[in-house]
């Protein structure tokens, strides 16, 4: 371990609400420890702040495994920083130089609307799962675990699509803001299983229509969100997602849903 | 105190059946009548919550999170326990509940835990129609790993994720519900008040965590699923950063019982400190010690790097007190054995509070690529942390704070002593002891949320008078000044020192005198400690910014100000408790061979705390714990 510690100068972006225009203010983070990791410079900047009277950066986070999926911010133009598949959390001071400067924005999308400072508002990707992200299975239903045999590569490739932890790093990183990765991932993941397939091509016309109305953005095939995703969700979920899209439109009685035209609804959702 | 435990008489195999027809039933029809309040978004509450609503209650579920899909049942790692025997190599649903009994040091019902058995095994076929990826063998069916020192092969896993694959299982089944308008969601939500009406449970007092606006939130009964209180202990814990036990410590406070607080488990082999800066620690899978070696330098202050300490100038120590168990010493020994080493001064790295953890050996035996095949991903993660490549030189441990097996008293019904009051998985103290065995927990907390609290809540509906309550109700009013008269309280201090401050200073003081190892002096003087600390901070806290914003220091201060008054609880019954039993060790009990000395004449029973007003001592209750079905033994690791 070394007890190195560098001078680092910060320019993060505060913004005190949804409504509040943003700006960035520069804070000159020094004897920052090397060993530390990103979100313990923060607190470490944070405890220095609130002891001078000032305001914290507010940021979200929690399990601080790379896990759960609440952190994240964009660092130096790079959601979740620099390091490949590597959370906020996970990522370390080491990574960096002494004297160096460090840009840092929150996700920025249409459908993310910024709560304070780093923290933004992603119930919009909750939405996209409960519009069809699941198994209509009651509890007490289901048959023995073991009826249903799932070939051992399929059920791999479903656990890969289901590490996705819902960080919205994909969104932030896409010109379009598309949340295409996020959805591909939990429609591979149940279209590869035989559970999922009763369901499959309700849920990918619904999953898809209603992330068009929460205001996220196509994908015309930029890649930016398999290379920055934490978990190294493969883009070729996104084909999957596409197949099971066209599948369902062209040949399933399925009706595609349509929703009124109008300001997507991720815009108004402010505080409630 | 009045604890009924209402277990059904007669045999264990069929009390959960005979008190399933035993509770009243609330008919299809009127199910949607009752308005269900349920905290917390982890395996327990996503689960009671979806099955709740899937029966027709009307459910409205609170989360401090961004969204239910953070709770931290995501970070649990090694997999999940079932009583299935698809390996046909000797389980039973008898045997996973004596294992779990025993594992819990005989301080556990009977009842409680044979029924949790029973359910284990409707959890995995529910998780794998819902489409958890499990671990599967090449002809498609479900693959299982031992753990925990099992005899048997037991444990369901989807790799080194089951947690978060188990977690996002409910939390689409609670999507479902919300899409289907059963379950209105409420994340971003703190609960800072229970109501009560007439003694009974009606209703939470919330501050919503973007706008700062208290809200009043009235129902039929209430559902606590908040989790453990290991950040009793931050930094020394690999609990998240916002587990708190602020839900469970309010209802305390409104009379219901606490039970058994000072069970607390410390998990041997964790990433250690390093650094006053550092917020919590991470767990290295127990797995790692299969192939590690533990060892210390034998002098004290050696500041040698480890490749400098020639062979003979080590201390291999678990191997040395322990050699039929060496390096796979159960936790409590091990993390214990870790301490007392550091506490001696050979503690290695930066802050001497860490032991190594050497694969050289196992490198040299098997080569590196097996060793990488086994343990690969702990390696990379452990590099990611520190630096360091334990490849080349010897990992670093040393043990954290990572599960509260005691919670708030609940009976079998999993109701608490406050009547409408539930409380479900780590938040109550009901399944396992003094100690929890691995994959118990994941086990525990769906069980509680899918298979018990759907037929008790029910049984509680049907068979009690509930008056029509609504949020305009007085004692909503009342709640919720109290709420706003501790908001401002702690504004109105203007110090100079920030929460995180005191919640590390806590962290220190429990972890050094109600930690792995403790004795009458040392906890007596941790209270002494706590109960300054507490004074300090309601003199000298500074609080930025106001109530009515995003203000997370303001979430900080007020957890802090919980876990102040709580840290006290768990001294207490750390002192009351006269034995060493499971994660329990009190120095002035233990035997020759310095193991935990318990004893069943006099303290066969779980512990359970009464608020008593402020500046008043607790209550103190026993519920005693009867074993009809199992011998009581000790638990041996020779």
């Amino acid at each position: 371990m070394s007890p190195e510690t560098i001078n680092l100068t910060l320019k993060v972006w505060r913004q005190h609400g949804p409504e509040d225009q943003g700006r960035f203010i520069t804070y000159q983070a020094n004897d920052i420890p090397t060993a530390a990791s990103f979100l313990e410079m923060l607190d470490i900047v944070n405890e220095r702040l609130i002891v001078e009277g000032q305001d914290p950066i507010a940021f979200d986070h929690d399990c601080r495994e790379g896990i759960c999926g609440m952190c994240g911010a964009v660092i130096n133009g790079r959601p979740h920083g620099p390091e490949k598949e590597t959370t906020l959390c996970q990522l370390h001071m080491r990574g960096f130089q002494d004297g160096d400067t460090i840009v840092i924005e929150p996700f920025r999308a249409r459908a993310f609307p910024v709560i304070k400072d780093l923290a933004v508002d992603r119930r919009a990707l909750d939405k996209i799962i409960q519009a069809g992200g699941f198994i209509s299975v009651n509890t007490g239903q289901a048959p023995e675990a073991n009826s249903l045999p799932v070939p051992k590569s399929n059920a791999e490739l479903a656990f890969d699509a289901a590490t996705c932890i819902g960080c919205g790093a994909c969104v932030a990183a896409c010109p379009n803001a598309s949340a295409m990765l996020f959805v591909s991932a939990k429609i591979s993941h149940l279209a590869l299983l035989p559970q999922g397939r009763p369901e499959a091509a309700k849920r990918a016309l619904a999953m898809v229509a209603e992330m068009d109305r929460l205001g996220f953005g196509n994908c015309t095939n930029h890649k930016e969100c398999q290379v920055e995703c934490p978990k190294g969700i493969n883009i070729t979920n996104i084909a999957r997602l596409n197949r099971e899209f066209i599948k369902a439109a062209v040949s399933s009685p399925e009706e595609i849903p349509v929703f009124p035209a109008g300001r997507p609804e991720a815009l108004q959702m402010g505080a409630k | 105190m009045q604890l009924d435990a209402k277990i059904p008489g007669g045999p264990l195999e069929t009390k959960w059946d005979r008190q399933r027809f035993e509770l009243k039933l609330v008919s299809p029809a009127n199910k949607r009548k009752f308005h269900i309040i349920v905290v917390g978004t982890g395996l327990a509450g996503a689960s009671a919550s979806a099955a709740l609503a899937e029966l027709g209650y009307q459910v409205k579920t609170f989360c401090i999170q961004d969204t239910p899909r953070r709770a931290h049942s995501i970070a649990a790692q090694g997999g999940i326990n079932a009583a299935k025997n698809y390996p046909n190599d000797g389980d039973s649903i008898w045997r996973l509940f004596y294992d779990t009994i025993k594992g819990g040091d005989f301080r556990a019902r009977e009842g409680n835990v044979y029924r949790l058995a029973q359910v284990s095994n409707l959890i995995i076929d529910h998780c794998v129609a819902q489409g958890i990826p499990f671990a599967r063998e090449y002809g498609g069916l479900l693959a299982n790993r031992s753990f925990g020192g099992a005899q048997v092969s037991r444990t369901f896993y989807a790799k080194g994720q089951t947690g978060q694959q188990l977690l996002l299982g409910c939390y689409s089944a609670l999507s479902r519900q919300v899409a289907a308008g059963q379950v209105t969601m409420l994340p971003r939500r703190e609960m800072l008040d229970l109501v009560l009406v007439n003694g009974q449970a009606r209703g939470i007092v919330v501050r919503n965590l973007i706008t700062g606006a208290i809200e009043r939130h009235a129902a039929h009964a209430v559902v606590l699923a908040t989790g453990g209180y290991g950040n009793v202990f931050q930094p020394f814990t690999t609990n998240g950063m916002g587990s708190n036990v602020g839900a469970a410590w309010r209802a305390y406070k409104r009379g219901a019982g606490f039970a058994n607080p000072c069970f607390t488990q410390i998990h041997p082999t964790c990433i250690p400190m390093h650094g006053d800066y550092q917020s919590k620690l991470t767990l290295m899978s127990e797995s790692l010690r299969n192939d590690g070696r533990v060892w210390v330098p034998k002098q004290a202050g050696d500041q040698r790097r480890p490749e400098d300490i020639p062979e003979d100038e080590r201390d291999y120590y678990l191997e040395r007190i322990y050699p039929s168990f060496g390096n796979l010493s159960p936790r409590d020994i091990a993390s214990r054995a870790a301490k007392f080493q550091c506490d001696q001064g050979k503690g290695v790295g930066a802050t001497g509070r860490a032991v190594y953890l050497d694969f050289a050996a196992a490198i040299k035996r098997l080569g590196r690529a097996e060793i990488e095949a086994r343990y690969g991903n702990l390696f990379q993660m452990y590099e990611k942390i520190t630096g360091e490549d334990p490849y080349q030189t010897p990992m670093m441990i040393y043990p954290a704070s990572h599960y509260a097996m005691g919670g708030l008293w609940v009976d079998y019904n999993l109701m608490s002593t406050i009547p409408g009051l539930f409380v479900l998985g780590e938040a109550n103290f009901s399944d396992h002891g003094a100690n929890r065995l691995g994959a118990s927990a994941l086990m525990q907390g769906l069980a509680d949320g899918y298979f018990i609290i759907p037929y008790t809540i029910g049984g509680y509906l049907a068979g009690t008078a509930l008056g029509e309550v609504n949020e305009s109700h007085q004692a909503f009013t009342d709640a919720e000044m109290e709420v706003n008269a501790k908001i401002n309280r702690l504004f109105q201090i203007r110090g100079s020192r920030s929460a995180a401050s005191f919640q590390i200073d806590l962290g220190h003081i429990m972890w050094e005198y109600c930690g792995m190892s403790r004795n009458d002096a040392g906890l007596q003087k941790g209270k002494q400690l706590v109960a300054d600390l507490r004074q300090e901070f309601w003199e000298n806290l500074t609080l930025p910014g106001s109530t009515g914003e995003f203000n997370q220091s303001l979430e900080k201060a007020s957890r802090v100000a919980d876990f102040l008054e709580f840290a006290e609880l768990v001294i207490s019954d750390a002192l009351a408790r006269r034995e060493s039993c499971g994660c329990h060790f009190n120095e002035a009990f233990q035997t020759e061979e310095k193991e935990a000395k318990r004893d069943d004449a006099q303290m066969c029973h779980v512990a359970v705390w009464e608020y008593a007003g402020e500046g008043h001592e607790p209550i103190f209750a026993k519920e005693p714990l009867v074993f009809e079905f199992v011998k009581l033994v000790e638990r041996s690791y020779k």
